[in-house]
């Protein structure tokens, strides 16, 4: 970033080897930015896995990077919400983009991605098709498990049962809308709300969570890298 | 260059001593010819105490939390009691203790000694069965329960003193069935204004805790404030207290910090992840500290509302010029200051607990809080969502983390660690 305009951007699978790939992200950033690394000026990192970063940085929580970039995007947001694959977060932002307070889910997968890659490997279809297909959905039903590890058994007796993969993808993505909706209200929901991270991609999703919050939801264009924006005008600002 | 001078407590050692001591001193009392008692640390240990000198409580709380210090036995322990059939998500210092008398170890060493008889009140619904279970598994051990569900101090009256006063008359006169001993009124008495003493100069080391900087930090206070719940009503804490007062108050005078660069003061709640102190420890990297909690303060402190509107400590019987001269003045004594207890009034209502959270957090000028979302103890942890909301309404910044007081396995240390990371970063502090 310069300038408060974005130069590059990259994504790399992390794997099993986080510093590797950290490590590729960044000259790939630099390669498409035609910088090289001597003439960039700070560096801060964000994210899990930070520490990994070899070179000097700056770390900064994903709370605090996710809360600039999304103002940047959209100065009315105050309620940001974030699923990634692991975590999921709520954060309530001023419009300075400054953290007010903010929630965590870490312990439960049935409120992050890796839920519904679980859920696509059991309906055996590709993860990002798992959002157009509960859009096909003709019936909500319950799904009882409050487990991801549960929910997993009782895909499979669904199917069993010949109920159409629509209707069980609607409700996997309604389960876990339940579960961020019922972490973010503990911070309180204000307009205008913002979903970003990797699951946000997922209208499925999208469309479960704006039905129990009761509001709109917004998402960015890019919305996995909301966070890695924040660290950069985190970056700009400090430098 | 840091911010404050600091040096270690001198009265460290000797508290180290009197707790090994304690420990100690319970293993070996068959040998002398002493009686061992079991029960809670909130059960009236002043009641056996007139038995005679040669009389040893094991309490079951910190003896529960040295277990899950140490997170090998306390695994052993735990993966015991589930193996009998019992659930997981018991109170956790419970499941250590009945660990400890399934593999018949003593934390401390040899094998677990088994008491002559329970002292117990019924303070949470796991205390009330917590020692029916110890004492099957041990074969059937005597046990005395004194109900102990008044309500909060607040609505105290005279039936209610009665009905728990009562009761301890019973429980007297089943001591001297039970041991064979008599009863001695006399070293009732002595140990119910000992326990007065010790619990009010804990108050006050406590109050000391306002200065900026704090003389002292939550981790080392809970090493400290452990002896008023191994034997409150003995004149061993009572004097070590006086003794540790003494040295907090030259702590304050010159200026001596617990954490030199000390920039930021928090408060936390409920017990700690004993297995995982050290996330205290993390907070100094920062230059936060904790300076204590209402669990810390209000478990053995022992406060009232100051003539300047302030909370400190309650006057001691003694102090008030009251004369104790007789066992139903004695009992009703230690009836009504223990159910005065702080720590006591939350189980009846949240908001008892909000308000003094709430006044801690205002007279001790904290800058932040820290929730344990406690699995471990059904009690303390009664309420801790609407208290969260209570401090968050009041305008403190709050922060919480899951985790078991005793129980290992469900503490991540790396997410809190994590969450700590970030809740102090929105309070404008990196690591130093």
């Amino acid at each position: 970033m310069e300038g408060g305009k974005i130069l590059s951007q990259t994504k790399v699978l992390t794997g099993l080897e986080t510093r590797q790939a950290v490590e590729a992200a960044f000259e790939e950033a630099l390669r498409t930015a035609g910088v090289s690394k001597n003439n960039v000026g700070r560096i801060v990192v964000t994210g899990v896995g930070k520490q990994e970063f070899p070179f000097e940085h700056v770390e900064v929580s994903e709370v605090k990077a996710d809360a600039r970039g999304v103002i940047f995007l959209f100065p009315a947001a105050r309620t940001v919400i974030d699923v990634g694959a692991e975590e999921g977060r709520g954060i309530k932002c001023s419009a300075e983009g400054k953290v007010v307070d903010f929630t965590l889910n870490e312990k439960c997968a049935a409120g992050t991605g890796s839920f519904t890659e679980a859920m696509a490997r059991a309906l055996e279809v590709p993860v990002e098709k798992l959002g157009g297909l509960s859009r096909q959905s003709t019936q909500a039903i319950p799904m009882n498990a409050q487990c991801a590890v549960f929910a997993e058994s009782e895909v499979v007796s669904l199917l069993h049962a010949k109920t159409a993969k629509p209707d069980i993808a609607r409700a996997v993505h309604e389960a876990i809308a339940s579960r961020i909706s019922s972490m973010v209200r503990k911070i309180g929901v204000e307009k205008e709300v913002l979903l970003i991270g990797g699951l946000a991609k997922n209208a499925g999703f999208v469309d479960a969570l704006k039905t129990d919050l009761g509001l709109e939801v917004f998402v960015p264009q890019e919305p996995e890298f909301v966070g890695a924006l924040g660290a950069a005008l985190i970056a700009e600002g400090e430098s | 260059m840091p911010k404050y001078k600091t040096e270690p407590l001198k009265c460290w050692q000797k508290a180290k001593e009197i707790r090994a001591n304690y420990y100690r001193d319970y293993a070996q009392a068959k040998e002398k010819g002493g009686l061992r008692w079991c029960g809670g640390a909130w059960s009236f240990g002043a009641i056996p105490a007139g038995l005679g000198d040669d009389v040893y409580p094991l309490t079951g709380e910190p003896y529960a939390a040295s277990i899950a210090w140490d997170k090998e036995f306390s695994t052993q322990c735990l993966e015991a009691v589930e193996r009998k059939g019992f659930a997981r998500d018991l109170c956790s210092y419970m499941r250590n203790y009945w660990g400890s008398i399934l593999l018949n170890r003593y934390v401390f060493g040899g094998p677990f000694p088994k008491p002559d008889f329970v002292w117990q009140d019924h303070i949470c619904c796991s205390h009330a069965k917590w020692y029916q279970v110890a004492s099957e598994l041990e074969g059937g051990i005597p046990m005395f329960c004194i109900d102990v569900a008044c309500g909060p101090y607040s609505e105290i009256n005279q039936n209610k003193l009665d009905y728990v006063v009562g009761q301890m008359h019973d429980g007297i006169e089943w001591l001297e069935k039970i041991t064979q001993r008599k009863y001695d009124d006399e070293k009732l008495i002595a140990a119910v204004k000992d326990e007065c003493r010790s619990t009010s100069l804990w108050a006050e080391v406590c109050l000391l805790n306002k200065a900026i900087p704090a003389p002292l930090d939550e981790k080392s206070m809970f090493s400290l404030y452990v002896l008023g719940t191994l034997m409150k009503h003995s004149p061993v804490v009572a004097d070590f207290y006086a003794e540790m007062r003494d040295e907090v108050k030259d702590r304050v005078a010159r200026g001596i910090a617990a954490v030199p660069d000390e920039r930021c003061r928090l408060m936390s709640d409920t017990q700690p992840p004993w297995g995982f102190l050290k996330v205290f420890r993390y907070l100094e990297e920062f230059g936060a500290l904790s300076i204590g909690s209402l669990y810390t303060f209000g478990l053995i402190g022992m406060w009232e509302d100051q003539p300047d509107g302030s909370w400190g400590p309650k006057k001691t019987p003694q102090e008030k010029g009251m004369e104790i001269k007789d066992r139903d003045t004695a009992l009703r004594v230690l009836a009504e200051w223990n159910l005065a207890k702080p720590e006591w009034q939350h189980f009846y209502s949240p908001r008892h607990k909000s308000e003094m959270m709430i006044r801690i957090a205002k007279e001790w000028k904290v800058n932040g809080i820290m929730l344990h979302y406690n699995r471990g103890c059904e009690g303390l942890t009664l309420g801790i969502a609407e208290n969260r909301l209570d401090l968050v309404k009041a305008g403190f910044p709050v922060m919480t983390f899951e985790g078991n007081m005793g129980d290992e396995r469900e503490f991540d240390v790396e997410m809190v660690s994590s969450r700590i990371d970030a809740f102090l970063e929105n309070l404008n502090l990196k690591k130093l």
